[in-house]
C-alpha cells in the first residue's frame, strides 16, 4: 500500500499508509480465490467473514463489505489499521503459497469508510447492563449487549472513550477521527456512554446493583505501568510509555503551547522495550522533535513482541535499535534531569517460560548512551482500583481477574475480559473477549429471567 | 460538561469555585481530589476537594491562579462550565482516634487542609491550625477554621498580618510546649519537608498530602510516582496523604518542577493571543 515518505511523515502525526483506492481496493479484492472453508476467517478472533466482506468490494459493493464486516465487529477502521493480521487472518491465507497473502487488513480499512452512519432504529428496552471501561473490548461488548436488546451503559475513567485507542495508539497509526467515528457508530446502537466516571471512586458496582444494573463487564484494561525499578527512574525526563503516549495522543501535547499539556522531549530519546507501545513511544518522539530515538531492547529482534510492519516503519523513520542491552541505571544531568542511561549487555540464554531465549546479562559489560528522555515501555499490571472493591471477585497470583473464556467470574453477574484478564494482549483479542462475554451474559440474563 | 453553581474572588489571585456534580458529591470525604480540564484544549489537572455539599450536589475548590490551567479556572464566572471533572480520587483521610490534632497549611494548603481538619474536629479531636500565608491579602479561610479549632495560628512571610514569619516558626514553640498525636501536613514541598522534619524529630506522626503532578489521575500514567520508603508509590492511587517519615521530598521537589519552563512558555503563549489574563495578580 502506498504511505507517507518517511522523511516527511516524521514531521506530523498523519497516517502512515494512504489506504486503497477503490481501484486498488477492487483489483486487490479480485485475487481472492473465495476458499469454501476459508483458513483466514478461522485466524480472526472477531470471527469476521472475511472471504464475504472481500467478494463484497469485489462486486463494487462497498456498503454491503460493511455491513457484513458489521454483522460480527463494531469496529471496522481500527481492526483494519491496528490488528496484526499477518499473525492471523493472511498467516492462513492460502496465497501465501505464492507469496503475496490478500492484504485482508487494507481492504477491512477500505470498506470502513463507507459504514453509513444511522441512529438506532429500536431503543433497547431490556434490562440494563453495565461496561466498565471504554476500551475496545467494552465498547464490543457493549455493542453486541445493546444488539440484543439491552440498555447499556458504559463507564469511563477518562473524559474520552476508546480506551487505549484514545490514549495510547497514536494518531499516524490510528486517527482520533476514526475511534470518533467508530465510538459514535455504537452511540448510535443505544448505547449511553458516561464519561469521567472512575468506577471504584464515585461509585462501586455495589452502587451500581441498588440502581438496577443486571450484569457487569469489567474491560478496565491493564492500566498500572510497569517500571524498571532502577536508579533514577524519578528523575526528569523519564516516562512510562503510558504517560507519554496519553500526553501526545490523548492530552494533544504535539500541538503544545496551543494545548496546554507539555510533554519534555530532548535531543537524545532512549525508549526500553520491545513491543508495539515501544514502536509507538519512538515514533512518537520522533514527531515530538528528538534528534535522535534508540530502542533499547533486551533480546534481540527476532524475539521482539512488535508487529514487524511498526518495526520496519519505525526504522524506516531513523528509529535505531539497540538489542542485548538492558537498563542498569539512570544518571542525572543538572537540575535532577535525565542525562545518560547505564546498560548492560546480555546475551541469549535457554529460553523462559514464555518460549523466547531468555537474556542473560554479562559480567562488566556497562556502557553508556546519551538520554535526556527515558520512556519506559515494558508491559502494565493490573489496576487495583476498581477490582479492590469488588467483594468475592477471585484475582490470579499476579491480580488479574481470575476469568472463563467466556467472561465468568467468581461473582455470578461480573463477567470481565482483556487486559485486566489476560495482561497486556492485542485490540482483537479484547474484542473477541468481549463478544464472547456479550453471549455469556445473554445467556446467564436470560436464564435468570 | 459541570456547571459552576458559584464563584467567589478570595483574593487577587485566589478563587472559591462551586461545581453542580451531585455524584461526585455524594461520594466525595475529605483529601481527596479531582481530576480537571478546563476546555477541549486544557490539561489534566489535580485539585484537592475543599468542601462537598451531597445535598447540593456540589463539590467545591480553592484554586490559586498560577499557571495557564488555574488561570483558565479562576476567569470562569458563575454559570459557566468546565468540560471535564474526575473525582473524588484518592483515599479519604482517615481521622479517628486522634486526641490532638495540630495542622499546619501553607498558602492554598490551608483550604485543602481545612476539610480534613474539620474531619478530625468532628471526629473528637482538639485541632490546632497554623497557617502560614505570603501576606495579609492572601489569607485563607481562618473564620471558617475558627470555628471548629481550638486554636488558629496565622502568619505572614512579611508581616502583614497574623506573625510575622513562617509556618515553623510558631510550630517551633508549639512543639517544646505541647504534645500532639498528630500532625497533618499540606503546602508546597519545600514547606512539608521542614514542618515534617521538625515534628518527626518529636516522634509526631506526621501525615502529608502531596501535590504531585498528574494526567489520569487513577494510576494509569505513573507520572506523579513517588520515593516512599525508597519504594515507588503512586500519589494519586496510595495517596494523596502519605507517611511523612517515608516520603523523599527531594525527589518529589524535582519531580514537580519538571515543566516549569513549559509552564513558561505556555504563559507567554496564552497571554500573547489573550486566552488567559496577563497577571495572577501578584502585585509585580
Amino acid at each position: 500500500m502506498r504511505e507517507q515518505c518517511p522523511k516527511d511523515r516524521v514531521k506530523n502525526f498523519n497516517e502512515v499508509p494512504y489506504g486503497y483506492t477503490e481501484e486498488e481496493a477492487v483489483r486487490e479484492a479480485s485475487r481472492c480465490l473465495q476458499c469454501p472453508d476459508p483458513p483466514c476467517v478461522k485466524g480472526c478472533p472477531a470471527e469476521i467473514n472475511i472471504p464475504g466482506f472481500i467478494r463484497a468490494i469485489k462486486e463494487k459493493k462497498f456498503e454491503k463489505a460493511v455491513s457484513v464486516i458489521g454483522e460480527t465487529s463494531n469496529l471496522p477502521a481500527v481492526c483494519g489499521r491496528v490488528c496484526p493480521q499477518e499473525d492471523q487472518c493472511e498467516v492462513r491465507c492460502v496465497l501465501n503459497k505464492t507469496g503475496k497473502p490478500i492484504n485482508i487488513g487494507a481492504l477491512e480499512r477500505f470498506a470502513s469508510e463507507f459504514s453509513v452512519k444511522r441512529a438506532s432504529e429500536k431503543k433497547p428496552e431490556g434490562p440494563a447492563v453495565a461496561v466498565i471501561g471504554s476500551g475496545p473490548g467494552g465498547l464490543t461488548c457493549a455493542a453486541d449487549l445493546a444488539e440484543k436488546g439491552y440498555r447499556v451503559t458504559v463507564f469511563e475513567a477518562l473524559h474520552k472513550a476508546g480506551g487505549v485507542l484514545a490514549y495510547g495508539i497514536p494518531e499516524f497509526r490510528l486517527p482520533n477521527g476514526i475511534v470518533a467515528g467508530e465510538v459514535d457508530n455504537i452511540r448510535g446502537k443505544g448505547v449511553e456512554i458516561k464519561l469521567n466516571y472512575v468506577i471504584g471512586k464515585i461509585k462501586t458496582i455495589e452502587d451500581l446493583r441498588r440502581e438496577g444494573f443486571k450484569a457487569f463487564y469489567i474491560s478496565s484494561g491493564a492500566g498500572l505501568p510497569y517500571f524498571l525499578g532502577i536508579e533514577g527512574e524519578n528523575l526528569k525526563g523519564v516516562y512510562s510509555a503510558n504517560e507519554f503516549l496519553t500526553r501526545i495522543n490523548l492530552m494533544k501535547a504535539y500541538k503544545f503551547p496551543e494545548y496546554d499539556t507539555p510533554v519534555n522531549v530532548g535531543r537524545k530519546a532512549v525508549v526500553v522495550g520491545g513491543g508495539n507501545v515501544a514502536m509507538d513511544s519512538a515514533r512518537s518522539a520522533l514527531r515530538c522533535g528528538a534528534g535522535e530515538v534508540t530502542v533499547v531492547y533486551r533480546r534481540t529482534e527476532k524475539e521482539m513482541p512488535a508487529r514487524r510492519d511498526e518495526i520496519t516503519h519505525a526504522r524506516e523513520e531513523g528509529v535505531k535499535f539497540l538489542f542485548l542491552s538492558s537498563p542498569a541505571k539512570i544518571l542525572a544531568g543538572p537540575q535532577g534531569a535525565a542525562k545518560t542511561l547505564v546498560c548492560t549487555r546480555n546475551e541469549l540464554g535457554p529460553p523462559d517460560e514464555s518460549g523466547r531465549r531468555r537474556p542473560v546479562p554479562l559480567e562488566n559489560s556497562e556502557f553508556e548512551i546519551p538520554a535526556d528522555t527515558v520512556i519506559v515501555a515494558i508491559g502494565s499490571g493490573p489496576n487495583p482500583l476498581l477490582l479492590s472493591t469488588i467483594k468475592g471477585l477471585k484475582l490470579n497470583g499476579k491480580g488479574y481477574i481470575e476469568a472463563d473464556p467466556e467472561g465468568r467470574t467468581s461473582v455470578g453477574d461480573i463477567f470481565a475480559g482483556g487486559d485486566i484478564v489476560t495482561g497486556s494482549a492485542t485490540v482483537i483479542l479484547a474484542m473477541g473477549a468481549g463478544k464472547r462475554a456479550a453471549r455469556a451474559m445473554d445467556s446467564y440474563l436470560k436464564e435468570k429471567e | 460538561m459541570f456547571k459552576i453553581l458559584s464563584k467567589e474572588q478570595l483574593n487577587s489571585e485566589t478563587c472559591l469555585v462551586e461545581f453542580h456534580a451531585p455524584d461526585i458529591a455524594a461520594a466525595a470525604g475529605p483529601g481527596q481530589f479531582l481530576v480537571l480540564r478546563v476546555d477541549e484544549k486544557g490539561e489534566r489537572f489535580p485539585l484537592t476537594i475543599h468542601d462537598m455539599d451531597p445535598e447540593r450536589g456540589t463539590v467545591s475548590v480553592v484554586c490559586q491562579a498560577v499557571g495557564v490551567s488555574t488561570r483558565k479556572l479562576c476567569s470562569l464566572g458563575e454559570g459557566g462550565h468546565v468540560a471535564d471533572i474526575a473525582g473524588p480520587l484518592g483515599h479519604r483521610v482517615s481521622g479517628a482516634g486522634y486526641g490532638k490534632v495540630i495542622v499546619v497549611g501553607g498558602g492554598v494548603g490551608v483550604a485543602e487542609a481545612y476539610p480534613v481538619a474539620r474531619l478530625f474536629a468532628g471526629n473528637g479531636s482538639e485541632v490546632e491550625v497554623i497557617a502560614g500565608f505570603r501576606t495579609k491579602e492572601l489569607v485563607l479561610c481562618e473564620k471558617e477554621l475558627k470555628e471548629f479549632c481550638r486554636e488558629v495560628h496565622v502568619t505572614t512571610d512579611d508581616g502583614s498580618y497574623g506573625r510575622k514569619g513562617f509556618v515553623t516558626d510558631v510550630l517551633g514553640g508549639l512543639l517544646t510546649k505541647k504534645k500532639y498525636d498528630l500532625a497533618f501536613v499540606v503546602g508546597p514541598v519545600a514547606m512539608m519537608k521542614a514542618v515534617s522534619g521538625m515534628t518527626l524529630s518529636e516522634n509526631l506522626e506526621t501525615r502529608v498530602s502531596l501535590n504531585a503532578l498528574m494526567v489520569d489521575g487513577t494510576g494509569m500514567c505513573g507520572c506523579c510516582r513517588i520515593l516512599y520508603g525508597g519504594e515507588k508509590r503512586f500519589a494519586c492511587y496510595d495517596g494523596p496523604d502519605f507517611d511523612a517519615s517515608k516520603v523523599d521530598f527531594e525527589d518529589l521537589g524535582r519531580r514537580v518542577s519538571s515543566y516549569v519552563e513549559k509552564e513558561r512558555q505556555a504563559l507567554e503563549h496564552k497571554c500573547r493571543i489573550g486566552l488567559v489574563p496577563p497577571s495572577a495578580g501578584r502585585g509585580k
